[in-house]
């Protein structure tokens, strides 16, 4: 996969949603552990409502309205805090960017940089605070990284990144969230909002190495 | 497998205001395509008051929409804030074209989802503001109010905003008042069971057989301290303690008081609690002006209590004495 148009845009959507659906119990425990042990079912919800969303998407040819269209009908349907963060990582980068047929892998980074930076403005988060952030900040910086390598290689990358930094939670203390109350006994445990970041880029990887 | 009488996990919040919304079809009216609750008798030519959060306090949030309260609630999965397409919907409805002012409890997800509707509906041109309840003294330290969580003091919130809103205050003084209400509330509880989220494997928290856990909150975020279970005296007077350390009253004060059963603690339970409440307060000589007995906020079937007191001021006691109107709430003008 060289540039990522209309089509290839719903069927990596489309394999992410489904992988967070399928990941569902899985989020659940991982939550449970230190959280409220919802996130799993929030997430499910969300990627259920953007499937039924890409489901119904008139094919325009834009890209980027893809991922708006994505990233907004999370929003529309989870609540919570996950609901905001997570919609942002599609929706903020894509939205009111000029139509493109065409998305190139350094285009993407950058889509997803700027995802990353408005979670950033808007939940105050930073490295090491044991949230998604832990895991979508490297991932991104791996994107950039090898933006220049392709999408199968730069997806990788990422995927890989985004593992090392659900791994590194587990050493953290919390700052948001649930656990910040549980101070270091929330030590040991890895975040779930980390955990689906990682799982999003596992199925991006795989979309991109099998297409 | 614990027994809830529900249909579905993933519709209790439709089903739930499906329900309330019927029941209560002379004061309320649905807000289309959204779990909103909407005032039939809407003033308008004032400030609108919107209200909201997670389901799962019922009668909290919805049940505080109400002459001289709220105006309409925007309410969102169990335990979760609404999304901001919810808030939006909701406000839009209920905007009598003075602003609105959202009051909710001081959480991320709220502060999040509350934030972005406010921003969507300035850009449409309206004017709103937010207070965020944060009552819970037990929650975080006196030096990081902002930390604060926001537990059953939200009833005395929204009953000073209302009444502020109802007499014509522009939204810059009904928020004004709102905080000033605020800096007068503090509230602690104390669990003795958990709640259990529907469609969950296992309950929020879990508690010995013998124990009680201080300043749990009401998603069972983890406390201040576990101790074995006491008579209701002693517990009333370990909170009562905490509550004075933080907010301390002196002899001549006057108080409003919430005694707050968590939802599966019955009214005996929380009248033993306030009888021993009041003669504490009246030992250091702070006048009880008005109380309020019942499970108002509520986590599912969590068992144990909070005691939240308002200290009032002349602005807050007229506003407390303002009459009001909810199924869950009412009072008659002072």
């Amino acid at each position: 996969m060289q540039t990522l148009n209309w089509q290839d845009a719903v069927g990596m959507l489309q394999a992410i949603a489904k992988a967070i659906i399928t990941s569902k119990p899985l989020l659940t425990d991982v939550d449970a552990k230190i959280g409220d042990g919802d996130h799993g079912i929030g997430m499910a919800k969300g990627m259920q409502k953007a499937l039924d969303k890409l489901a119904l998407l008139p094919n325009d040819s834009n890209v980027y309205g893809v991922f708006a269209a994505f990233g907004k009908a999370m929003l529309l349907s989870m609540g919570g805090a996950s609901g905001v963060i997570f919609s942002s990582m599609f929706l903020d980068g894509a939205k009111e960017q000029p139509a493109t047929e065409a998305l190139n892998a350094p285009s993407f980074a950058t889509m997803m940089a700027k995802g990353l930076q408005s979670i950033q403005a808007r939940g105050k988060a930073s490295i090491g605070d044991k949230t998604m952030v832990d895991a979508l900040s490297p991932a991104v910086d791996a994107m950039i990284a090898f933006a220049d390598d392709g999408y199968a290689t730069m997806l990788r990358a990422a995927e890989k990144a985004a593992a090392e930094g659900v791994a590194s939670t587990k050493a953290m203390v919390a700052r948001f969230g649930r656990a910040k109350s549980l101070m270091e006994r929330a030590i040991g445990f890895q975040d779930a909002g980390a955990t689906s970041v990682h799982i999003m880029f596992a199925a991006m990887a795989d979309y991109a190495e099998s297409h | 497998m614990y027994k809830k009488i529900i249909n579905d996990p993933d519709h209790v919040v439709e089903e739930l205001l499906e329900g309330f919304i019927a029941a209560h079809a002379r004061y309320y009216e649905p807000v289309p395509g959204v779990n909103g609750v909407l005032l039939r008798q809407r003033r308008i030519s004032k400030v609108t008051l919107v209200v909201g959060g997670g389901s799962g306090h019922e009668p909290m949030f919805a049940g505080f929409v109400g002459r001289g309260l709220a105006d309409a609630a925007a309410c969102g999965n169990v335990f979760a804030s609404p999304d901001p397409g919810t808030i939006c919907e909701v406000a839009t409805a209920a905007h009598g074209g003075q602003g609105i002012l959202f009051l909710y409890g001081n959480y991320a997800g709220d502060n999040l989802n509350f934030d972005l509707a406010e921003e969507m509906l300035g850009e449409e041109g309206i004017a709103t503001a937010h207070v965020r309840v944060n009552d819970d003294c037990a929650s975080a330290p006196k030096d990081r109010m902002d930390d604060r969580r926001g537990i059953a003091g939200d009833l005395f919130a929204i009953k000073i905003a209302g009444a502020a809103c109802d007499a014509g205050l522009p939204l810059a003084q009904v928020k004004a008042v709102t905080e000033q209400a605020l800096a007068n509330l503090r509230s602690i509880g104390l669990a003795t069971a958990p709640g259990r989220i529907p469609g969950a494997a296992s309950p929020t928290f879990t508690l010995d057989a013998d124990e009680i856990e201080y300043g749990l909150g009401i998603h069972g975020e983890p406390g201040i301290q576990r101790s074995k279970l006491a008579s209701a005296d002693a517990l009333t007077t370990r909170l009562y303690a905490q509550i004075v350390a933080d907010m301390p009253l002196s002899a001549g004060d006057e108080v409003c008081v919430l005694v707050n059963g968590l939802g599966s603690t019955p009214a005996m339970e929380l009248y033993i609690v306030y009888r021993k409440l009041k003669a504490m307060l009246e030992t250091d000589g702070v006048r009880i002006h008005g109380a309020e007995i019942g499970s108002y906020c509520t986590s599912m079937e969590m068992g144990g209590f909070s005691i939240s007191l308002l200290k009032l001021d002349a602005q807050l006691k007229r506003y407390y004495d303002a009459p009001c109107y909810s199924p869950y709430y009412a009072k008659e003008g002072l």
